[in-house]
């Protein structure tokens, strides 16, 4: 038992390093998303561009649909480091 | 817009005060999530507090703790801090102080929070005999040695931020629809050529392409009171200097919208929304036994997703601007005055780009926000031969 206890003092600062990897994994995630959702765009764009301006509200809102997503990671890495 | 413009008001008024009222009542608890802000990891706060005996009093010591600072600026206030002159015992705190309002056994107290002596995240107020303790912004007093936790209806920061959006929002509308009634027929002017084509996106945007032609106008009301709300709360969370109000980044406040979204929903949906989330037809039984516990999940699933997605994105901008601003007074810390002016230019630009992509996310979440309801809403009104 104490040596479970020593091990788990040693590993108290691992959460703050998970919650570090984690956000930036979601970050990538993000990254990732959003450059697809972008790209797709140009290319529409391109085809059809008198469709610009639909391509463009489309795009936005998901764009903001990922990121929200992103954002939950966020969270959870901050409720990690500080509650 | 003409024809329904009596009925129009009235319930935009009607649900708009009730909308006030609601939000201003579901703020009262602290649901915050940061709601144990330690300010800063725990290794930090042990140097700090070791380095200066005492009661734990943060301005007793110089060094510059940006977590810290960080939440005390997303984190609900019982004050308006604006600024502070001098540092550490002879600071001076330029702030307006606020009601504070406990419900606890004894009835209902009310002070300003400028009873509260001391300037540290510990501080003392005696009111009517009791000496209520402020432990970082949560009040709460003791009783035979337990420390009691009142139910905190207090007018704070957050509360006083939302009175001031209505009062912009009860400025605006009530005059934009009075000149439609009064000029009717003639060209729009003045207030009505900014407000109309906001409206008219909403309308032709949100309202009829999510919930369609028949049903769009029983929800127009909430869907404009909640994009207004949302949005000019999120702008004046981008002014600097007057206190800093961080509204849509309280859970509690956009709790209260997704619990509206919610309510809203549900309570108008039709016997073909709910047939689909208990038994989805053309699906084999053996699936809809997995498939009907997510679908139920799913009802409350999205309103949590709501509020977590403006909360996250309102909070996460506010956070990021903060930073940037303190990088200026940690390289000031920690390499003198001369490093810390250095920074600011460069983090100075990046706080202002920040700023500019926040100043498209405060349009861009409530228009997420509103757009996700008015599918909602769509999705339970719709008739069972538009589908499929």
């Amino acid at each position: 038992m104490e040596l479970l206890f020593v091990l788990l003092q040693e590993v108290a600062g691992y959460a703050n390093m998970g919650a570090g990897i984690g956000a930036g994994v979601a970050v990538i995630g993000a990254g990732l998303g959003i450059g697809r959702i972008g790209g797709s765009a140009m290319e529409a764009i391109a085809r059809q561009p008198e469709a610009a301006n639909d391509l463009r509200s489309n795009m936005i809102v998901a764009a903001a649909l990922v990121e929200g997503v992103a954002l939950f990671a966020v969270i959870v890495c901050l409720l990690i480091l500080f509650v | 817009m003409d024809r329904h413009y009596k009925s129009w008001t009235m319930s935009h008024k009607l649900s708009g005060l009730f909308l006030v009222i609601a939000i201003t009542l579901f703020t009262f608890g602290r649901a915050t999530a940061q709601d144990h802000g330690h300010g800063g990891d725990h290794a930090e706060e042990v140097h700090t507090e070791e380095a200066d005996h005492g009661h734990g009093d943060s301005h007793d010591d110089d060094r510059f703790n940006p977590g810290e600072m960080i939440f005390e600026h997303i984190l609900d206030a019982h004050e308006i801090h604006f600024f502070t002159l001098g540092s550490g015992h002879d600071a001076h705190h330029v702030s307006v102080p606020l009601p504070v309002i406990l419900w606890t056994e004894n009835g209902i107290v009310t002070f300003m929070s400028g009873a509260f002596e001391g300037h540290g995240h510990h501080r003392e107020a005696k009111v009517g005999g009791v000496t209520y303790h402020m432990e970082k912004q949560k009040i709460y007093y003791e009783s035979e040695g337990q420390k009691v936790y009142p139910l905190d209806f207090s007018i704070t920061k957050t509360v006083v931020g939302m009175f001031l959006v209505t009062i912009i929002m009860f400025l605006i509308f009530p005059r934009v629809a009075k000149a439609y009634a009064t000029r009717k027929g003639q060209a729009p002017k003045g207030l009505q050529n900014v407000i109309e084509p906001l409206v008219i996106f909403v309308r032709d945007e949100i309202a009829v392409p999510a919930i369609g032609q028949k049903h769009f106008e029983k929800f127009l009301p909430y869907l404009l009171s909640i994009f207004f709300f949302i949005w000019i709360s999120n702008v004046l969370g981008l002014i600097p200097f007057i206190g800093g109000f961080n509204i849509m980044g309280q859970i509690s406040v956009t709790l209260a919208l997704a619990i509206f979204t919610f309510f809203i929903t549900n309570l108008n949906a039709n016997k073909h929304y709910w047939s689909h989330i208990f038994a989805m037809p053309g699906v084999p039984p053996l699936v809809l036994i997995i498939l009907t516990p997510i679908e139920i999940l799913s009802i409350f699933i999205k309103p949590t997703v709501l509020m977590i997605r403006l909360f996250a994105n309102i909070t996460a901008g506010h956070m990021i601007i903060l930073a940037l601003v303190s990088l200026i007074f940690i390289f000031n810390s920690m390499m003198g005055p001369a490093a810390g002016a250095g920074i600011s230019v460069v983090s100075l630009a990046f706080a202002m780009f920040i700023n500019v992509i926040e100043i498209l996310v405060a349009f861009l979440q409530a228009f997420v926000f509103t757009l996700l309801s008015a599918l909602y809403f769509g999705a339970a009104t719709e008739e069972a031969h538009d589908h499929h």
